[in-house]
């Protein structure tokens, strides 16, 4: 986290708001930069982005380029937002929607549907502009829904996890457009993820959301070396140990590919050692991935003729070991709350 | 019904200059309830939908009352209200000079009283079914609660709103008691269809027939126009 102090009128986002009850948020971005807000489910991500639009009350500020949002009717607040599932107006075609800002905020019919128009081409999905939503792939309908939020020039867009719900291939070819929009667009984006990738390709900042506080926060690259919370650790495929410490925890992480899987008790220190049953295997690249349900549960790569070799067919009795070398140690200071 | 019709006097029946003045009565009295059920109704609607206030419950309480009151005692209340001493009606007398019974107005009056609560209800439902998470979208994209309203909102709810409208038009056609009560049985000024079919019942039973007849056909048309109208928008 950087901490230069910020010159009163400069452009960016300061934000320290709470949602009482569901989330606390402190949040500084610079403009022109992404954020990415990654958690479980009930973290308090979309609360978070909600209140940012307006939708739903909260305390505190969010200065955006001087102004504080917070004081603003959600209309008012230049904010686009991407909502989960699109909710595009279903009885208006493609160009209405993405024209329905644009005219809300008093241009022309004429003005309004050329900008529809020009970002509808610009999301290569001008040629569906006369279709219905109903008329429209998830893909489809996802693009139109990002050139809507976009189509009123916000200096804020939120995005509540806009790959959620489709395809594989599908989304990582809106993946790859959308970086390309958020990398000229010269707003501030915020957004919601389950994705680790989305975190590690789009962002600048992660912030870790855990019970409704910002648990980790740094660039993509920092929280994926250094996962402090469980839910980012399954996320980028780590294991994590936790210590309780006098000011805070003790982190251990490892890759599962520097573990290794034998039947019989391995030799060496015993702090890294664990025994359990085989919950699950799965074929990960060309490895297969083991969960192990040690205490806590651990991820294991091992080959295909390893695993046939030693039977490891889930409820088989496995030692786990890792080597000292292969481990990387942090702690966490309890974060500024 | 129609197996009892006498097929060769129908003709003349149908040209009966009561039949038809009671006709031409009771369609534009009808259409001009639904326009005020409208008006009055699509608001009202829309507080009982989205609005959060204290007395809710007491004002949707206050709508339907005319839903299950018997039409003769609505007419019976119209009449204590709105009459020519009644304490709406003495002072709209003292004012404009105009006072609602016995007229084509009063007759509009006694419709819009019993449709409101089928219209107000029928639209609630459609507003109450209508995500309101599209109006949290239209807020984002910088639109007024106006624009809301009608670009999405209403948009969004229009088919059960026009549902709404047809249930009222056909409740105000086939409105007797508080018709009957509140203004009597005038040819040309307040005798509609139910009210003219009720006193050709009592001397004419084939005429009566003929323009019960009318009725049905009247109603199955409507439904079968609307019915298309809306199959075009969804």
């Amino acid at each position: 986290m950087t901490s230069e102090p910020t010159t009163e009128p400069s452009g960016g986002l300061r934000v320290d708001l709470s949602v009482p009850g569901r989330t606390h948020v402190e949040l500084t971005a610079d403009v022109g930069s992404v954020v990415a807000v990654i958690g479980p489910n009930g973290a308090g991500k979309s609360s978070f982005i909600r209140a940012l639009a307006g939708l739903i009350t909260a305390h505190g500020t969010a200065v955006l380029d001087g102004t504080d949002l917070l004081q603003l009717p959600a209309r008012d607040r230049e904010v686009g937002m991407v909502f989960q599932g699109q909710l595009l107006f279903p009885h208006l075609s493609a160009l209405d929607n993405v024209a329905f800002g644009p005219r809300s905020r008093g241009r022309t019919r004429r003005e309004a549907d050329r900008r529809a128009q020009d970002l509808l081409d610009a999301f290569g999905v001008g040629h569906l502009s006369h279709r219905r939503p109903g008329e429209l792939s998830g893909g489809e309908a996802q693009r139109v829904a990002i050139a809507r939020a976009l189509a009123t020039r916000p200096r804020l867009l939120l995005l509540d996890e806009p790959f959620a719900g489709l395809d594989v291939t599908v989304a990582m070819g809106l993946r790859v457009e959308l970086a390309n929009h958020l990398a000229t667009y010269d707003g501030i984006a915020i957004l919601i993820t389950h994705e680790a990738i989305d975190a590690l390709t789009l962002a600048d900042q992660v912030l870790v959301l855990d019970q409704g506080r910002v648990a980790q926060r740094g660039s993509p690259q920092e929280v994926a070396a250094r996962p402090a919370t469980d839910h980012v650790a399954r996320l980028v495929g780590v294991n994590l140990l936790r210590d309780r410490t006098d000011d805070g925890e003790e982190l251990t992480t490892f890759s599962p590919r520097d573990v290794t899987v034998s039947l019989v008790r391995p030799a060496g220190s015993a702090r890294l050692q664990w025994q359990g049953p085989v919950a699950s295997a799965q074929q990960h690249g060309d490895a297969v991935r083991l969960l192990i349900d040690t205490d806590p549960p651990l991820l294991a790569d091992v080959t295909p003729q390893a695993t046939a070799e030693l039977g490891l067919a889930p409820g088989r009795e496995v030692w786990l070991s890792v080597k000292a070398t292969a481990v990387s140690r942090y702690s966490t200071v309890t974060h500024d709350r | 019904m129609i197996a009892a019709l006498d097929w060769r006097t129908l003709p003349s029946q149908l040209t009966s200059p009561a039949l038809q003045s009671a006709l031409w009565l009771s369609a534009w009295t009808s259409t001009a309830a639904m326009v005020a059920c409208l008006v009055l109704g699509l608001p009202l609607a829309w507080v009982l939908a989205r609005a959060d206030f204290r007395g809710r419950k007491l004002v949707r309480v206050l709508v339907t009352v005319p839903m299950v009151l018997p039409p003769v005692v609505a007419g019976v209340a119209l009449r204590t209200a709105f009459g020519r001493t009644g304490f709406l009606g003495e002072p709209l007398l003292a004012v404009t000079g105009f006072a609602f019974p016995f007229t084509a107005w009063g007759v509009v009056l006694a419709h819009v009283f019993v449709s409101l609560p089928f219209v107000v209800l029928a639209i609630e439902g459609a507003l109450r079914s209508a995500d309101p998470e599209y109006d949290a979208a239209a807020a984002t994209l910088g639109a007024s609660r106006w624009t809301t309203f009608r670009r999405v909102t209403i948009a969004l709810a229009w088919p059960g709103i026009a549902a709404g409208m047809v249930l009222g038009w056909a409740r105000s056609l086939g409105e007797f008691g508080a018709t009957i009560t509140f203004n009597g049985n005038y040819p040309g000024t307040t005798q509609t269809m139910p009210t003219l079919i009720y006193s050709t019942r009592q001397s004419d039973q084939d005429a009566a027939l003929a323009m019960s007849f009318v009725m049905l056909v009247v109603s199955v048309a409507v439904l079968l126009l609307l019915r298309d109208r809306w199959s075009g928008t969804p």
